[in-house]
């Protein structure tokens, strides 16, 4: 559960939605021809949740974003929304609002008329309609812009055009294609930001696709990462980035550190000749292991004491990233072991660290994360 | 949509798939409409007087070809690397021959180098009535087509290229033979095709100044209306549809092929004035620009003087047409009405059925049977379209035979014969909008039809023009398509210059083709304003 959400609506107020998903997938399954794009999926997904669909491209998200929306119907599987079965409705009898990574705006309306367009022969009277597209392109910071055509506004304003046109409607369900990948890079944080307070405030369920973990960390009450057309982890991004489940969603979010080991006994890994300690998660005795650390959980020791879990290393390169450096470590008594370890500016220069340092590198145990498999392959 | 497409694909298949399809089948029978396997084509290839004719339309097409596609190009280049003036004057000029009937310059002719023509003594004793004759009134047809396609390789030109040949000392010879050429490759091949299949096809010319000289489109005409020989006229017909359709799918493979170059990202070329060459340029242009004009000169001239070249007192006599041998002024009329029904039935239909096939979910296999039978058109000749709506619409079992000798079968004939440009034209402006305007739409709950009409039908209204004045100036023009299908009181203006010129009313024919093209042009004219308005009325969009 998004912890993001609980704090907004209340503990019991969550207990009341997760009881009844607003939109629950079973066993989704969709095959063009030969290739499999979607295998076996199933979600749930609770009313008002922000959730974002991360993967690599070809990971399949986008067709699930097309299977829940009605455009390519899934080979099999079931889709209900707000406990009514949809999976076979066609895209013009379901409930969802769509904005696409190209905005689709079209071209010959103006911004209010492209607000307008899905209201029209809703038998919604004039002045009513007139007064929710201005309500709407308020809510935007768009109300200067109501009677400009797309072509005259900048990406981030048909954007926003795209969202209130997609919001008119009221729907129950907000379906974001990739929605900030044509911008450039300030535009984007700033609509990031903008677009989760509007989430936030409106409380409409809410899908987006990216293949941007950044944008997916910041935005998402959960995510959902997806590779070949599976499921790789749902959770949090904090779970997701903290304790990711397999070695793919390890090293697709964020830097990681991968080292190959092998089981001892219970709560012990052995690294050539060292021993380190940490969650061996059930594994049994001699189980060939890849050993996952974040460059930033790496600790610098005090040289000459020492400790549990700590490793001779040497630093073999040193860049300036601006708020930290990154440090390529190899091991002086672990040869072949290899690590990146972010340190902050202040410690290298009190430390005196440069290129051929030896440090003492802690790694902490209940940072490390331990997969079955050896990482010769990655 | 489903049933849209099945409507407009009905139209395709009654009005294309089922005539066509009637014409390979009589080609097979005899005279009670017996089966006789290939008796027909047995009988056709052991008879000289039929078969020579392959040989002379091969030989004059060819002919044709190999003089206007050059031609074409030195036109095209100087339009394109020359900095010469009065370009967009004499791009004009050159489109001139698209605005009359394929019959005109052959009346031309006629006066210029016919038997009392002024410059007879220029052929050195030929005829002009045959090979030579068709070869001119064929360079003077095609070359707009040849020069279009030529201008539109030309243009795709990467000013980066020329650079690096500059920078890399070439020499120019050496840019023409390594750059130009090269670069102009798929455009000349399409020229090639495109200038081979329209003269190999045409009947206006052939039956105008072709004498004695048999080719197969003609052939058609007298198996049909001279002999009533409908199974021999199915035969050439199925023989001229040969080489159309071969020419036809060697042009799509190239025109395939030019796209991957389109896509390029091209530095537009720009010319640097060279006197000289400017100069060279400009005189080529003037004396092919001359050439072109003087045709459409002597035509109007000859047409409102008594006895040209010998009494040149002016008259209005020759526009006396309902004195004449054909279809009098009401024709000219009919050939409006249809040129303006066909522009804008034919447009609605076009539009409606590219926009079926483009934007259509699924239904794969019936979309992509629709685009086979819009693309075909293309390669079937006019003459072989109209003998095949004989046996089709004629048929006394066809329901559809109450429509035979009407206006609405010769506007269901030109539709279904211009329908390919058109439907290509509606395809590349459909294919520039955003795909996914239909899926909003379907989220915002809104049915197809509307989003057609409030979004597809604006942004493609320039298009929509384009594709309506091209039907109606082909329309007006068409000689080939109709002159089977059409009745006494349906007389078109092009068939009453056919009929005309054959009773030996040369100046009247004159003034009947001239008629047609000042209707084009003040068609064209008109399109031009209607387009420029609309573009302030609707298109403000369009404006950054």
């Amino acid at each position: 559960m998004g912890k993001a959400l609980r704090r907004e609506v209340g503990a019991e107020e969550v207990r009341r939605r997760v009881t009844t998903p607003y939109l629950r997938i079973s066993r989704l399954t969709k095959k063009f021809g030969a290739f499999t794009a979607l295998d076996d999926i199933s979600l749930e997904i609770v009313e008002g949740e922000f959730v974002c669909f991360l993967g690599p491209s070809g990971c399949g998200k986008t067709t699930l974003l097309r299977a829940i929306a009605g455009l390519d119907i899934q080979t099999t599987g079931r889709i209900e929304q707000n406990g009514r079965d949809i999976s076979a409705l066609p895209p013009t009898k379901r409930d969802f609002g769509i904005v696409f990574q190209s905005y689709a705006l079209f071209p010959n309306l103006t911004a209010a008329r492209n607000v307008a367009y899905g209201l029209e022969n809703a038998r919604v009277p004039r002045a009513e309609l007139a007064r929710r597209v201005l309500e709407l392109l308020d809510l935007m910071g768009l109300a200067a812009h109501g009677n400009k055509y797309p072509a005259q506004l900048s990406g981030g304003q048909q954007q926003r055009v795209a969202l209130a046109r997609a919001l008119a409607t009221s729907p129950g369900l907000l379906l974001l294609d990739e929605p900030l990948s044509a911008l450039d890079a300030k535009v984007r944080v700033h609509l990031r930001h903008e677009i989760k307070q509007l989430q936030r405030r409106l409380r409409v369920t809410t899908i987006m696709v990216t293949h941007d973990q950044e944008e997916a960390l910041t935005m998402a009450d959960r995510i959902v990462v997806m590779n070949l057309g599976a499921i790789e982890q749902i959770g949090t991004p904090l779970e997701i980035y903290r304790e990711p489940a397999s070695p793919f969603v390890a090293d697709f979010i964020g830097v990681m550190n991968f080292v190959a080991g092998t089981v001892v006994h219970d709560g012990a890994v052995r690294l050539g000749r060292t021993e380190l300690a940490c969650d061996v998660d059930g594994l049994a005795d001699g189980t060939d292991v890849t050993l996952a650390i974040r460059p930033e959980d790496i600790e610098i020791h005090d040289a000459g004491r020492s400790a549990p879990n700590a490793l001779a290393m040497r630093v073999d390169a040193l860049a300036f990233l601006g708020s930290f450096f990154r440090a390529d470590l190899s091991g002086e008594t672990t040869p072949g072991v290899l690590l990146r370890a972010d340190l902050p500016v202040e410690m290298v220069r009190r430390r005196g660290i440069t290129e051929k340092s030896i440090l003492s590198v802690l790694l902490p145990p209940e940072r490390i994360r331990v997969y079955p498999g050896s990482a010769a392959n990655r | 949509m489903r049933l849209f497409i099945g409507v407009i694909g009905l139209y395709l298949v009654a009005a294309l798939a089922l005539p066509l399809g009637l014409m390979l089948a009589k080609s097979l029978q005899g005279p009670k409409e017996e089966f006789v396997g290939l008796a027909n084509y047995v009988r056709y290839f052991s008879t000289p007087a039929l078969f020579q004719s392959i040989g002379n339309s091969l030989w004059v097409s060819i002919l044709s070809t190999i003089i206007t596609v050059p031609l074409a190009f030195v036109y095209a280049y100087a339009l394109t690397r020359s900095r010469m003036p009065f370009r967009g004057f004499f791009k004009t000029v050159a489109l001139v021959p698209i605005l009359v009937p394929s019959l005109l310059p052959g009346l031309a002719l006629v006066y210029l180098f016919g038997n009392q023509g002024l410059l007879k003594g220029a052929l050195l004793g030929h005829s002009i009535y045959g090979p030579i004759g068709i070869v001119m009134a064929e360079v003077f047809t095609t070359f707009p087509h040849a020069l279009l396609i030529i201008l539109a390789a030309l243009a795709l030109a990467d000013a980066r290229l020329y650079e690096a040949a500059v920078a890399l000392r070439a020499s120019r010879p050496k840019i023409f033979w390594t750059v130009t050429l090269p670069g102009a490759r798929y455009g000349l091949i399409s020229a090639t095709f495109v200038v081979f299949t329209t003269v190999v096809t045409d009947f206006g010319a052939p039956k105008v100044i072709g004498g004695q000289y048999n080719v197969l489109a003609t052939d058609v005409y007298k198996q049909v209306i001279g002999q009533q020989n409908f199974q021999m006229g199915a035969v050439v017909s199925v023989i001229l549809l040969v080489p159309a359709i071969f020419a036809f799918m060697v042009d799509r493979m190239v025109r395939r092929r030019q796209v991957a170059l389109l896509s390029a990202r091209a530095v537009p070329y720009e010319p640097k004035p060279q006197r000289l060459f400017d100069l060279l340029m400009l005189g080529y242009c003037v004396v092919t620009g001359l050439a072109i004009l003087s045709i459409v000169a002597i035509s109007q001239f000859a047409a409102v003087v008594k006895f040209f070249p010998y009494n040149l007192t002016l008259t209005t006599a020759h526009y006396d047409f309902d004195q004449k041998g054909g279809g009098g002024w009401a024709s000219y009329y009919n050939s409006i009405r249809l040129a303006f029904l066909t522009g804008v039935i034919g447009t609605v239909v076009v539009f409606a059925g590219a926009y079926l096939v483009e934007k259509a979910r699924g239904f794969a296999l019936g979309r992509g049977i629709f685009h086979f039978l819009a693309m075909l058109p293309m390669a079937v000749p006019g003459l072989v379209l109209g003998l095949a709506y004989i046996f089709f619409f004629n048929a006394p079992a066809n329901p559809l035979n109450v429509l035979y000798r009407t206006m609405a079968i010769l506007v269901i004939n030109t539709i279904v014969h211009f329908y390919t440009v058109g439907h290509l034209t509606a395809l590349t402006a459909l294919r520039q909008m955003d795909p996914e305007f239909e899926t909003v739409s379907a989220s915002l709950k809104q049915p197809f039809y509307r989003t057609f009409w409030r979004v597809t039908v604006p942004v493609c209204l320039p298009s929509t023009l384009d594709i309506a004045i091209y039907m109606f100036v082909n329309a007006m023009t068409t000689v080939s398509g109709v002159v089977f299908i059409y009745g006494p009181k349906t007389e078109l203006a092009s068939i009453s210059v056919l009929n005309m010129d054959d009773t030996g009313e040369i100046a009247s024919a004159a003034a009947m083709a001239m008629m047609i093209f000042y209707t084009n042009v003040a068609a064209r004219m008109l399109h031009l304003l209607l387009a420029r308005w609309l573009t302030l009325r609707t298109q403000a969009w369009r404006q950054r």
